[in-house]
């Protein structure tokens, strides 16, 4: 009687998040999934006949005559997962060190730190874009130091090139790498690091074998909430890169709203997603493993 | 007995919140041999702690100068210093087997498997632990935890150990126990041991020497026996055991004996040697120090506490003044409200000079 009381509890609470994620998000992408299948309509829309030329497009079965392989699909699917990679590895190189340091300040000091380092969030993503669009131009910030501090005698080529879309998503995804990362730093056992001291290992060896596997589900952690929203990314692109900048999300944009291609987009759309879940499946098998052995 | 460690004038000074400035340790002097077997003992804060990470190498000495076996420890970090360090928490690494964590030492210096294996084996075999090294240190007790602590610092045969508060978190009983084990293993071992506590029955029970801190000064060094008869001052000799002050002016000396009387008119017998007439002086007696019987102090049984082997007692003196702590043999005629004598051998009388 009581568990029966406490499932009936627990249903209740728990309906209003499962009638919102389903009807908002799981519909959603069941209808994408079924429009990945279906053929374009001629002016939008779908027409409803079965068809994998969507995905032969992408990856090389084309029947030549509606649908073309073009490797450029591929290519921009290598390029956005390399670009959200190096967002990964370069947000990670960032915060790492600054974890430490935050984690050794003072209460007050630590406050104002979390403080400004989640104080991005208060203002728009698109505004924030726009000044580093600023800064980046040929006649910009940067540009304009460095040629008046004689560093260079050109403006350098910095924005529409995948430099600035790294350096976009690096700016846009480093509280995401740091409040994961931070958490497991502080959660570190000092006594740890002094016993493996102690016990006769240098500061690199208790680097790599106490400190470095002591917080790696932090970084694991920072690693998959960066690289998952990365790849998909359009809005750093659209900003900030051009052509060559170009990644998924752009082109599932372009589908949707210029091309109105929608099943291609729906397709392109099922890839971003098929990676999202490959990530996410390895790191929670991953995580089990290691919480198995704690 | 050859110095294994000498610490002469060490010194170190901690910022406090405030602003001031608080000396942790204050012109610490102190040696210890080889296969010694040293504790350090004082309340919190008075400096114990960071005399013994000093040693581990976690606090640089401000001034003054520690050598082991006659090399200069000062500008070696903790890593180079031929010490290991039992911490208070243990510090075992938790995303590591027990093995490995016992092995540790051994892992870093490069010793080949085959070898760190055997002598894994052999460490979890010395600490009453063999066949658990594929164990997690999750998965094992407080106790089990201890002895791995213990396995993994002794591992790399340092020629001293340090042990911080080692056996604060287990209860009383496996405390006891692990006291013993420790006293054992040191004999066996043959390094010397400094071990930090803030229990004193504890200090007692398993040190060669004793070192009493008190506000990073040491108030006395001794054998355990020495520092419980023979207490240099009114810190030492409260902080040790359960005691009884008796400010005393002497009142005449007799032959052997003399005879001092507190303000209250509680009338002792003290050693007379050195003693004069007129002299202020403090006698201390421990609280075994007394009998029951028919001649003596004459007071009152205010309260009892039961303990098992012994039975205490609090006894107002009927002269006045503060109430005598008594461990009373037998129970007998030591009943809340009876009115007891208490007698005492003049010669386990300590007397500190000063009243």
């Amino acid at each position: 009687m009581a568990i029966r009381r406490q499932s009936v509890v627990l249903g209740v609470l728990l309906a209003p998040v499962t009638l919102f994620l389903g009807f908002f998000f799981l519909l959603p992408l069941l209808i994408i999934a079924l429009y990945s299948f279906l053929s374009p309509g001629l002016y939008g829309g779908v027409e409803w006949t079965f068809y994998h030329w969507n995905y032969g497009r992408i990856f090389g079965w084309a029947d030549g005559i509606n649908e073309i392989f073009e490797p450029i699909y591929l290519q921009i699917l290598w390029r956005s997962l390399s670009f959200a990679a190096l967002t990964v590895v370069l947000t990670l190189i960032l915060c790492y060190p600054v974890a430490f340091w935050v984690s050794r300040l003072s209460e007050r000091w630590r406050l104002v730190f979390m403080f400004l380092i989640t104080l991005p969030f208060f203002s728009s993503l698109i505004v924030r874009l726009y000044a580093w669009l600023l800064i980046l131009k040929p006649t910009g910030l940067f540009n304009t130091a460095l040629l008046s501090l004689g560093v260079i005698s050109e403006p350098l080529e910095i924005l529409y090139t995948p430099t600035a879309v790294v350096l976009g998503m690096v700016y846009v995804m480093v509280p995401f790498m740091f409040l994961p990362l931070y958490s497991a730093v502080d959660n570190l056992d000092r006594a740890q690091v002094e016993a493996s001291l102690d016990l006769g290992a240098n500061r690199v060896q208790t680097f790599l074998k106490v400190i470095l596997p002591q917080t790696l589900p932090g970084i694991m952690g920072g690693a998959v909430i960066v690289f998952i929203p990365s790849v998909g990314n359009f809005v750093v692109p659209d900003v900030l890169g051009g052509a060559k900048g170009l990644m998924i999300g752009n082109l599932v944009e372009q589908q949707f709203l210029s091309a109105r291609n929608w099943p291609f987009g729906s397709a392109l759309s099922m890839i971003i997603m098929a990676v999202v879940l490959t990530v996410l499946l390895i790191s929670v098998t991953r995580a089990r493993k290691a919480g198995g052995h704690a | 007995m050859a110095a294994l460690l000498e610490i002469s004038a060490a010194r170190r000074e901690f910022v406090t919140p405030e602003g001031g400035r608080l000396a942790a340790l204050d012109g610490v002097d102190l040696t210890v041999g080889a296969n010694e077997f040293v504790t350090l003992l004082g309340p919190s804060g008075c400096g114990k702690t960071t005399l013994l990470r000093a040693i581990s190498g976690f606090e640089v000495l401000d001034n003054g100068t520690m050598r082991l076996d006659g090399m200069d420890l000062t500008a070696l970090p903790p890593f180079r210093r031929p010490v290991n360090t039992v911490f208070q928490s243990y510090a075992l690494f938790g995303h590591m087997t027990v093995a490995r964590n016992v092995g540790y030492a051994l892992e870093v210096a490069g010793v080949g498997k085959a070898s760190r294996d055997a002598q894994v084996a052999e460490a979890l075999e010395k600490v009453g632990l063999a066949g658990m090294g594929g164990r997690r240190p999750g998965q094992l007790s407080g106790g089990q935890r201890q002895r791995v602590a213990l396995a993994r610092a002794i591992i790399a045969k340092p020629r001293l150990l340090l042990l911080d508060e080692p056996l604060s978190a287990l209860d009383r009983n496996l405390r006891q126990q692990m006291q013993l084990e420790l006293k054992t293993l040191q004999h066996s071992l043959g390094i010397a041991f400094i071990f930090v506590t803030h229990d004193q029955e504890e200090a007692l029970t398993m040190s060669d020497r004793i070192v009493v801190m008190r506000a990073g000064r040491i108030e006395q060094i001794g054998s355990p026996r020495d520092i419980y008869r023979h207490p240099k001052n009114r810190f030492v000799a409260e902080f040790i055991g359960e005691t009884n002050l008796f400010p005393v002016t002497v009142d005449h000396v007799a032959g052997n004996i003399a005879l001092g009387r507190t303000a209250d008119g509680v009338e002792l017998q003290l050693p007379a040697t050195g003693r004069s007439v007129g002299e202020q002086v403090t006698a201390i007696l421990r609280p075994a120090d007394f009998t029951l019987g028919t001649a003596g102090i004459p007071g009152q049984v205010t309260r009892e506490v039961y303990l098992g082997s012994d039975l205490y007692i609090f006894v107002q003196p009927k002269a006045g003044g503060p109430e005598i702590r008594v461990i009373a043999r037998d129970g007998a005629g030591a009943a809340e409200g009876a009115a007891v004598h208490l007698a005492h051998d003049p010669t386990s009388v300590h007397v500190l000079e000063a009243a």
